[in-house]
């Protein structure tokens, strides 16, 4: 199912929640509302729940006006970060409840019930479960249960609110691939918070990327990590170096040290932000040339397939980052033979500039 | 590995010291403030014959009382449970002037000398008072009657439900109430299938408790019950009476068999609760 809304506006007290959020989230995707904690993004979810009502604007589901349903009426499946599962019932209790609670003639039977029970027992792969009450179970079997319990109800569109914010990394990591092979199987339109921007560009089909109660950005997870549309993306995802410098015809020019640039939305003379991911930074050992910023060399960190070079920018560059981050392929770093404490350039391959008042 | 443990294999290691001195002090505090004063009940009562025994406590006068205070304590104790329950939740839930009097109002009841809320409720409830003067043209007579004595067990037992079931409530997490409502849950589908199950050790806690004072309570029922023979006695009169009349033997006879009541009847409400708590998962 669909979802759409529109110019959603949110107060809370003086603090603006949702400003004039506008959204379309397809049939049948699975979409990441990713931002900094207090962006708005957990607020989206629950005014289109419906455990929230916005002060303005409209929630569209499958081409309806839902903002006036309640939400035991909008048929969304709602998955919270600390589970919510209900302590005195059994796995199967919980999972059932969705089904109990029905009105008399939508009820289905015991048997029925028992039958879809445990099919989305197995579904989640924690039949063996069923009898043990939640407190006996571990976050990561909780959280399937809650999802089970979900899912009991058909939901037509899936929300989950931070889904794995409370569970260790590698619980973490196991979950996200196996929320992203139930979603293949189902194709139930589904919606998750989170402020993790790994766990939002391994697992979702698209990224929202939100700020201060805006969205900032919305693409598939390859576009919002190459083609940043603002400097809070760049920032956001990813590690990032920072110049700040003022553009000078092909060139920024920062400090003492010229960078070239991509050439896009820098007009001469203008103070800009440039960002380089670390693997678009390249080192040089020549130092007489006048391209590129000077660093000395910190540490190497030379595990792992790729080498993360950490560098101390010069004392005295006014105004720039105290550090700077590079990733190299293995080849060129036996190439380049750094030591620690050594002078080097720092050459960007590919530098995205933004006018400094929009940083 | 130390000769301790090989000499003493079920040894367990603690974190914190001192289980030996805890219990030896709980056990001879319990004997000193309990059990001691309370097992000489039982051996004055067994300086009476059997016979008499049974003639004191099986006379009609003090069934009747028997009657009268474990209906109206139970009684009391289940009306607390539902209204007490009802004072809780709109403590917790909800935010209106004049709640923290409110919620200071709630412990009064424990404060009060039980003989001022007993002539403060008997002047209330009597013919002349405030609200008996409306009731009685009503053919409600509350003052002197077993009602009088409800109405004093209701009041005294207030603060024991607010006060067990508030804290729980407190920490009841509002996500649990959403998660019922998403599945499709109506309002009192969620309170009783959700709400009530986590509320109900709690709550028999607090009717026990409430149960329990109102067994005992003796002050604040005296002066509103009227005491007729064989209607509106409670069994602490009894007691009393027989204390004036010097029949220590009878006394200690029939507070032996409201001991035993009391304890078989409050031992239930705990296996029930402990029994709610073991469902709600928490007991494992």
């Amino acid at each position: 199912m669909s979802i759409q809304v529109e110019n959603i506006h949110k107060q809370f007290g003086a603090f603006t929640a949702l400003n004039q959020v506008s959204l379309d989230f397809p049939t049948g995707e699975l979409v990441a509302l990713l931002g900094p904690s207090g962006c708005g993004k957990t607020t989206l979810l629950r005014v289109i729940a419906g455990l929230e009502t916005a002060d303005s604007g409209r929630v569209i589901l499958e081409g309806e006006d839902a903002s006036g349903t309640h939400v035991r009426e909008r048929q969304v499946g709602f998955v919270f970060q600390h589970y919510a599962l209900f302590r005195h019932m059994t796995v199967f209790e919980n999972v059932a409840f969705g089904l109990r609670v029905k009105p008399r003639r939508e009820r289905p039977n015991e048997a029925e019930i028992k039958k879809r029970v445990h099919r989305l027992l197995e579904l989640v792969q924690l039949d063996w479960l069923a009898d043990r009450f939640p407190a006996q179970l571990s976050g990561g079997q909780r959280q399937r249960i809650a999802l089970a319990r979900a899912l009991a109800v058909e939901p037509r569109v899936l929300l989950l609110d931070e889904p794995f914010g409370a569970l260790d990394a590698q619980v973490r990591k196991e979950l996200r691939r196996w929320l992203r092979r139930l979603h293949d199987e189902l194709h139930v339109t589904s919606i998750f918070v989170t402020h993790d921007q790994e766990e939002a560009l391994e697992v979702a089909d698209r990224v929202v990327l939100m700020n201060k109660g805006k969205v900032e950005q919305v693409g598939t997870p390859q576009q919002v990590y190459e083609h940043p549309a603002t400097p809070f993306v760049y920032g956001f995802l990813g590690a990032v170096n920072l110049f700040h410098g003022r553009v000078d015809g092909e060139h920024v020019r920062v400090g003492e040290a010229v960078l070239p640039h991509d050439g896009r939305d820098a007009a001469h003379g203008v103070d800009v932000v440039g960002f380089a991911r670390p693997h678009e930074l390249d080192i040089v050992t020549d130092l007489g040339s006048s391209q590129g910023v000077e660093a000395t060399v910190a540490r190497v960190l030379a595990f792992g397939a790729s080498v993360r070079v950490e560098l101390d920018a010069i004392a005295g560059a006014e105004g720039q980052p105290r550090h700077y981050e590079v990733v190299l392929g293995r080849e060129r770093l036996a190439e380049l033979a750094l030591t620690e404490g050594q002078r080097v350039r720092l050459v960007p391959s590919q530098l995205r500039v933004f006018p400094r008042e929009a940083a | 590995m130390s000769a301790a443990t090989l000499f003493n294999p079920t040894r367990q290691t603690r974190v914190l010291p001192g289980f030996g001195l805890s219990l030896g002090y709980t056990l001879v505090y319990l004997s000193l403030l309990v059990l001691i004063p309370l097992s000489a009940v039982f051996l004055k009562t067994a300086t009476l014959g059997w016979s008499e025994f049974w003639a004191v406590v099986s006379a009609p006068r003090v069934v009747a009382s028997y009657k009268l205070s474990f209906g109206a304590s139970l009684l009391a104790a289940a009306i607390n449970a539902v209204f007490g329950l009802m004072l809780a939740w709109a403590l917790v839930r909800y935010t209106f002037p004049g709640k923290k009097l409110i919620d200071a109002l709630v412990d009064l009841p424990f404060a009060l000398p039980t003989a001022v809320a007993g002539i403060a409720l008997t002047a209330l409830y009597a013919g002349n008072g405030w609200v008996g003067s409306i009731l009685e043209p009503l053919g409600l007579k509350v003052a002197f009657t077993p009602l009088g004595v409800l109405v004093a067990l209701v009041f005294i037992g207030v603060p024991f439900v607010v006060r067990t079931v508030q804290p729980i409530l407190e920490d009841l997490e509002t996500e649990l109430e959403e998660a019922a409502a998403s599945l499709g849950a109506q309002r009192w589908q969620t309170f009783t299938r959700v709400i009530l199950p986590i509320l109900l050790p709690a709550l028999l806690t607090g009717f026990a408790l409430a149960f329990a004072r109102a067994v005992g309570e003796y002050g604040s029922v005296i002066f509103i019950a009227g005491n007729i023979p064989m209607v509106s006695e409670i069994t602490p009169l009894m007691i009393i009476t027989k204390l004036e009349q010097y029949d220590y033997a009878g006394a200690n006879a029939i507070a032996a068999v409201m001991l035993v009541f009391s304890f078989a009847l409050l031992l239930v409400i705990n296996l029930l609760q402990a029994w709610s708590a073991k469902r709600t998962g928490r007991n494992r």
